[in-house]
């Protein structure tokens, strides 16, 4: 399905895609009000996309130097060419402990490698702790967005869920009351769970540590209880320097809801007495991005998520519409380079208004981007329907008398032809939009009756 | 070739244009440390309180699982720090003390040697940090430069109390880690 068609899915229950477009819109202003407190915001920005410049110029390097200062540390680093090696690297560290069930805390990465689906195929539980995550999981749906997993649903339809899964009271809505149950729940699976895996927000190559960042505390909860905590990392999450940390710390919360800093900010140098931390280095496309010129600079997302709540599009057409690991503007330019075939529709879910490229954190170009995949989706597929026409419209313009025939023609028929003739599903300009009312005589007549 | 080599000459093979690395400024900000500091702390859910403040609400708690590692009040601990982190599912208070606050966003600075137990701060149901009011620096630029490369297998910058509100955005208190922080700034 493309985006149109599934936002189109999404815009059916008005009030709830109403509540939607509300609430990210809140979100956006959350962020713009805690950005006008720090005065060298805009500098913060220049920085962090500078000092990200300076990674993807030099990856290589710094890639290197991570992984022999982690090395160092006793962190066993591990390299991924794509999702099917993450996965099986995931799976042979689960098979040496002999896990079956492991806690997750919330990682991008590990949804785009459809780690679960697989860790499951092989008889293993996979937990997921952030609440929203645990919430989608439940309903056997992907995250709608990259924060807040589950800003699609509900409390309503959380309470019906919780009620099937949890045994909550039926009908009790109350969101401390229903996290209450899922603190107890997940608490549960945290003081069981022998493997913990998570994400990573960035890696240092200077000290060869990796920092997570969590407001529920949840990757913590996991790798600190269990006896092998496993971090997966895209290579594009390097860092140079520990005091770059400073930069992106500041950035990051506020730019993703408005906070300062999320409660948790995790540095994770060496493994506890006893213990082991595994670190998997995943391409999945990334060295792909970084030889696109035009492109590689969508590599410094820092995934905050600032570009999906400013979307007027995204806010008004629901995470899942993308249908795309990553949704939203940043999705839409980094998921052509996955599958130009399968996410085509996406470089035109945008107005172009250029929101996101506002609000990036680390000043990604986003709406520049859009328009660039454009070009190539038109480049590689060309559009039947269009180019059928532009073939018609060259014969009609090359004769004056096809001319002044297709002209009376055309707005006689627009005013006489019914509506289905005109707004039909091959003219998808059509939709929503409706036509100007057709003059009653052409330019050249009315020239000739009121200036010759 | 193995995966790291074929990463790592996919992107060696690349023509990438040089780009410096920034330097960071040392911004600063205008204002009183300890209350900007307090601000931000009740911002992220949490509280700050002075000593007799914190004495009183711990004497009329009544809590009677309580592990303390900080040295102004190791008397308050009634259970020694245990050797498995499993233990702590039935904590009640943790005290621990932090080595220093951020007045920007309430953050606070903790090591392995203040934890104890990496496990500790966020498996407690109450969690306590103790700071010196003198150990406030202005924003996370100072915070880093502060810690620079000092070496600790583990290191957090803890601002709050465990949250969320992933159930229709409604914040709550006290998600999977410690349903409170208090910290007692003397």
């Amino acid at each position: 399905m493309t985006h149109p068609e599934n936002a189109a899915e999404f815009l059916k229950d008005a009030q709830k895609s109403k509540w939607h477009d509300e609430t990210l819109w809140f979100v956006r202003d959350k962020r713009d009000k805690v950005s006008k407190g720090i005065p060298e915001w805009e500098q913060l920005r220049e920085l962090a996309s500078g000092i990200k410049d300076n990674v993807l110029a030099n990856l290589a390097d710094y890639l290197e130097e991570f992984e022999r200062n982690a090395t160092k540390n006793g962190i066993i680093v591990h390299w991924a060419a794509d999702s099917e090696e993450h996965n099986r690297l995931v799976l042979e560290i689960l098979q040496q402990q002999n896990c079956t069930a492991v806690v997750k805390s919330k990682s991008i990465l590990t949804e785009e490698c459809h780690l679960n689906p697989y860790l499951e195929k092989h008889g293993v539980e996979v937990v997921d702790t952030d609440l929203g995550e645990r919430i989608v999981q439940f309903l056997n749906q992907p995250p709608s967005h990259i924060v807040l997993p589950a800003i699609h649903l509900k409390k309503g339809e959380i309470s019906e869920l919780f009620h099937e899964k949890l045994h909550t009271e039926k009908g009790n809505e109350d969101p401390a009351y229903l996290t209450q149950a899922a603190r107890v729940h997940l608490r549960e699976k945290f003081f069981a769970a022998k493997v913990a895996i998570t994400g990573v927000n960035f890696g240092i190559a200077e000290t060869g540590e990796f920092v997570v960042c969590t407001n529920e505390g949840n990757a913590d909860m996991g790798v600190h209880l269990a006896d092998v905590h496993i971090a997966c990392m895209g290579i594009e999450k390097i860092l140079p320097r520990r005091k770059d940390l400073g930069v992106f710390l500041r950035l990051l919360a506020r730019s993703a809801t408005g906070q300062p800093i999320t409660n948790y900010n995790s540095h994770f140098r060496s493994p506890s007495p006893g213990k082991e931390i595994h670190l998997i280095l995943v391409d999945n496309g990334r060295t792909a991005q970084l030889a696109r010129e035009k492109f590689r600079n969508s590599l410094k997302c820092i995934r905050c998520g600032a570009c999906m709540n400013t979307c007027p599009i995204y806010r008004r057409s629901g995470g899942f519409s993308y249908n795309s690991t990553v949704p939203g503007p940043i999705g839409s330019i980094l998921s052509p380079g996955l599958d130009l075939k399968k996410h085509s529709s996406l470089p035109f879910a945008s107005t172009l208004c250029g929101s996101c490229t506002d609000v990036c954190p680390v000043k990604i170009n986003i709406h520049e981007q859009l328009y660039e995949w454009r070009q190539e989706v038109t480049k590689t597929q060309g559009e039947f329907a269009k180019g059928l026409s532009m073939k018609l419209a060259n014969g009609i313009f090359k004769s004056p008398l096809a001319y002044k025939i297709s002209g009376s023609l055309m707005r006689n028929a627009l005013k006489s032809l019914p509506n289905s003739l005109i707004y039909h599903p091959l003219n998808v300009w059509g939709k929503n939009r409706n036509l100007p009312d057709a003059p009653k005589e052409s330019f050249q007549q009315w020239y000739r009756k009121n200036r010759s | 070739m193995s995966s790291r080599e074929k990463i790592l000459s996919a992107i060696r093979s690349l023509t990438l244009e040089p780009k410096a690395l920034p330097d960071i400024p040392n911004f600063s900000n205008s204002g009183d440390l300890v209350e900007r500091f307090t601000l931000s702390i009740s911002g992220n859910k949490g509280e700050v309180l002075s000593k007799s403040e914190f004495e009183e609400w711990f004497s009329s708690s009544g809590f009677s699982k309580v592990i303390s590692l900080s040295a102004q009040f190791s008397e308050l601990a009634t259970l020694p720090l245990p050797e498995d982190p499993h233990a702590l599912e039935t904590l009640e208070v943790a005290i621990l003390d932090g080595q220093f606050g951020v007045a920007e966003n309430g953050a606070i600075w903790l090591e392995d040697t203040q934890l104890g137990l990496r496990a500790l701060p966020f498996a407690t149901e109450h969690l306590v940090i103790v700071l010196d009011r003198n150990r406030l620096e202005d924003t996370m630029h100072q915070g880093y430069d502060k810690i620079a490369v000092a070496h600790s297998g583990f290191g957090l910058f803890l601002a709050g109390p465990s949250k969320t509100a992933d159930i229709e955005q409604s914040l709550v208190i006290g998600a999977q880690g410690a349903k409170s922080l208090r910290v007692v700034l003397i």
